[in-house]
């Protein structure tokens, strides 16, 4: 099993973030995995991706062209990835901000509200989260609870309070997937 | 009638004969150097860097360990050497091309960082070793081979002044300027030197003397003329003192 | 040990700190900034010293005065920063004193771009400043053989007196992978040499830390002593990797992230029946010319891919020597080269060499 992901937004959507959970899931379920970010300007608050690898084998390319999944949260990323998904891919998209429907038909697309859903959470942090659950709903890669893992990991002890509104989050966005 | 010893060799200078020119006042700022860490320090308290320029052999002449560092390069060696030998006493001896031109940026930032090490700055206004070049201490109207019409404030900008500029700092412990061209400011350099290595000792931080010294080959003069123009010539554009004490 | 998810530049510092380094000078420069900020956290944790320096300059040069009195030091930079250190390198190797450089790359000449690069291949793999040298240059392909050729690289300096370098381009940097942190152990070198403090009861020499040799003849002879240390390095310390090579009837000669780019595609064309192999250097130098001999005269055809617009492709026609065509791809700037493009090449050699 290869599963090969672009990850993209802009920068603050946390999209970075996500990519990085992934990954370290899938290292915590014995897989091998790569994390490549896009650097430079772009962490300034420009347009923000990166591309994983979560593998059965040793990775090899570290950047992803021909994707398993594309994760989009804003228009120009969905501009710029969507010819990337493989046919029969899945593609991501988050439908509060992106009001135009992907073009590709031999590939399966996902619309996720994470706004909305983030604001019924009352936290606009947390769209990251809406979306990572939907990814992992609708790929089968992984549970909540190594969701949870992976999370707990990242954050550290001192962000421990922070749990329960991420894990509500990624519980919503699995829900959409389902 | 007893014999008594009056003079001798310092144990922190080699038994190696100087290669600068007759008249050249290194070699008295050697000995005193040499001079004052025998009188304070065990050889194996200190560790030295010599420059690029005239006293580029000076690590046949300091007897204790040594480098050898690129041009301007010195406070920077001397800082790798003090961050991992904090206790040792560590010195650099360094040209005005070296530490006034090319190696500014790592003299003032060692200033500022109060590294605690010991500059001698030997300012002669002039590059010796590579033939008698216009300094970035080159008095105005003063003639070099880079100078020929000599030294001009809208060609070649103004005199720096080293201890001024780095006693606005805050990083400096001792900044002072002192002179070799007659027997008492010798008397004070010495006096200035052994300071510089007594607040190293007492990690007060950084502490620079320059030294106003003589090139009279390079300058087209004989030993004696050469010490009458430090006296003049040199002491009217950088004056003697201590510019800052903490 | 268990395994990490860690970035490439802070696992790189991190490798570093458990190999003794305790002394890192240096300054802020894109794509590698993570390693001083980690090592300013790191390094006064276990009583070392980090100090960012005014320049590059600077910073080479505080490495020198640590290096020589004994102490493992280290200091990173990427391309525009690593030129500016080449000054001190070259002291370091003519006063022979070991430490370890990392570059991680970027596109140049000039300020280029911040994106990842290999274009520095040739200032890294011929010296880098100016003199007769050479150092040992290390290119990871992964952010644990970055960990693992870090840990080498200060072996390496301390085994052979040499300043060694990391040439990581700046994916590895940037790429966050799992690494498991080896056991390290530091080998025993005799640093007597080093400046210490000095009295004439004392066995050694008084130590005089120096790159001069005024006379011809005695830098010919210092020379010669340099050239047979070379001479061991190439004998003792290649490193290359070779997969898919037994019945290979192509073969691409990439390093760093671009080998692992390569691979991906190789697997591709294997899966299409076409039966390419991978020639990594993992040192670039030494380089591994009988490797790439060796294989050059059993292939109908060399394909070197690079993040540049052909640097180490010299060597491989060097080393190839004429026993078959070597063909060059290359993406510049910044830009990394995709494994689409690299699949194109070998069907493109395939067609025309088969």
């Amino acid at each position: 099993m290869t599963l090969q992901m672009i990850f993209a937004g802009f920068g603050g959507q946390g999209v970075l973030l996500m990519g990085q959970l992934i990954a370290y899931a899938g290292m915590v379920t014995g897989k091998e995995v790569s994390w490549m970010p896009a650097y430079g300007p772009e962490m300034r608050g420009g347009a923000a991706n990166c591309s994983v690898v979560v593998s059965d084998e040793p990775v090899g390319s570290p950047k992803v062209e021909d994707a398993d999944v594309v994760v989009a949260m804003n228009r120009p990323s969905m501009a710029l990835f969507e010819k990337n998904v493989v046919p029969g891919g899945l593609l991501f998209y988050n439908s509060s901000l992106i009001d135009e429907k992907p073009s590709r038909e031999d590939i399966r697309v996902i619309p996720v509200p994470v706004n909305e859903i983030a604001q019924e959470l009352e936290s606009n942090k947390v769209g990251n989260m809406v979306m990572l659950g939907a990814v992992a709903q609708a790929t089968g890669s992984f549970s909540e609870e190594q969701l949870a893992d992976a999370l707990r990991h990242k954050l550290g002890p001192s962000k421990e309070k922070f749990m329960p509104k991420n894990m509500e989050a990624i519980r919503r966005g699995m829900e959409v997937a389902k | 009638m007893s014999k008594q010893t009056v003079y001798e060799r310092p144990s922190f200078l080699t038994d190696v004969p100087f290669h600068y020119c007759p008249g050249c006042t290194h070699g008295i700022v050697h000995r005193l150097v040499a001079e004052v860490l025998s009188e304070k320090f065990q050889q194996e308290d200190v560790i030295g860097v010599a420059p690029v320029g005239c006293a580029v052999f000076a690590y046949n002449y300091f007897n204790c360990d040594m480098f050898e560092a690129a041009h301007g390069r010195a406070p920077a060696v001397a800082t790798g050497i003090k961050r991992s030998l904090p206790e040792k006493i560590v010195f650099t001896y360094q040209g005005d091309g070296d530490l006034a031109s090319i190696g500014m940026a790592e003299t003032v930032h060692a200033a500022t960082r109060g590294e605690n090490i010991t500059i001698i700055f030997i300012n002669n206004g002039i590059y010796g070793m590579t033939g008698g070049q216009m300094a970035p201490t080159t008095l105005i109207g003063e003639k070099t081979t880079t100078s020929p019409y000599g030294r001009s404030k809208e060609v070649n900008g103004n005199p720096i002044h080293v201890c001024e500029m780095l006693a606005t700092l805050n990083g400096p412990s001792f900044i002072a300027r002192v002179s070799v061209h007659d027997v008492q400011n010798v008397r004070n350099a010495k006096r200035a030197i052994a300071k510089a290595f007594d607040n190293q000792a007492e990690k007060k931080g950084f502490s620079l003397i320059e030294v106003l010294s003589t090139c009279p080959t390079n300058w087209g003069k004989t030993p004696e003329e050469a010490l009458k123009f430090v006296a003049k010539d040199m002491v009217a554009e950088y004056p003697l003192g201590t510019f800052k004490e903490v | 040990m268990n395994r990490q998810m860690m970035k490439g530049n802070e696992a790189i510092a991190e490798a570093a700190v458990q190999a003794g380094c305790r002394y890192y000078f240096g300054y802020p420069i894109t794509p590698q900034s993570e390693i001083p900020e980690y090592m300013s956290r790191r390094l006064p944790e276990v009583g070392g010293v980090f100090l960012q320096a005014e320049s590059e300059i600077a910073a080479i040069n505080m490495v020198y005065g640590a290096a020589g009195t004994g102490a493992r030091a280290m200091t990173s930079s990427s391309s525009p920063g690593i030129s500016l250190k080449q000054e001190g390198i070259s002291y370091i190797a003519g006063s022979e004193l070991p430490c370890v450089i990392v570059n991680i790359v970027r596109g140049g000449p000039g300020l280029g771009s911040i994106q990842p690069a290999q274009s520095d291949y040739y200032q890294a793999t011929r010296g880098g400043g100016h003199g007769d040298y050479r150092l040992p240059v290390y290119a990871p392909a992964s952010v644990q053989e970055a960990v693992n050729l870090t840990q080498k690289a200060f072996d390496t300096a301390d085994k052979y007196r040499t300043p060694a370098m990391i040439l990581g381009d700046g994916i590895i940097g940037q790429m966050m992978e799992p690494v498991t942190m080896p056991e390290y152990v530091r080998p025993e070198v005799d640093k007597s040499w080093a400046a210490t403090g000095w009295n004439a009861s004392m066995k050694r020499d008084r130590a005089i830390i120096n790159s001069l040799f005024i006379e011809a003849d005695r830098l010919e002879v210092h020379l010669a002593k340099l050239e047979k240390k070379y001479r061991a390095i190439e004998q003792n310390e290649l490193m290359v990797e070779t997969q898919f090579l037994e019945d290979a009837e192509f073969a691409i000669v990439a390093y760093g992230t671009t080998a692992r780019i390569a691979l991906t595609a190789i697997r591709n064309a294997r899966a299409e029946g076409i039966k390419v192999g991978l020639i990594r250097p993992i040192t670039l130098w030494p380089f591994p010319t009988q490797t790439i001999s060796d294989a050059a005269k059993r292939v109908k055809g060399l394909l070197t891919v690079e993040m540049s617009l052909g640097q180490m492709v010299d060597d491989v026609r060097i080393a190839a020597n004429g026993a078959c065509p070597v063909k060059f791809y290359g993406r510049s700037g910044g830009v990394v080269p995709g494994v689409r493009e690299i699949y194109q090449q070998i069907v493109s050699m395939k067609e025309e060499l088969a």
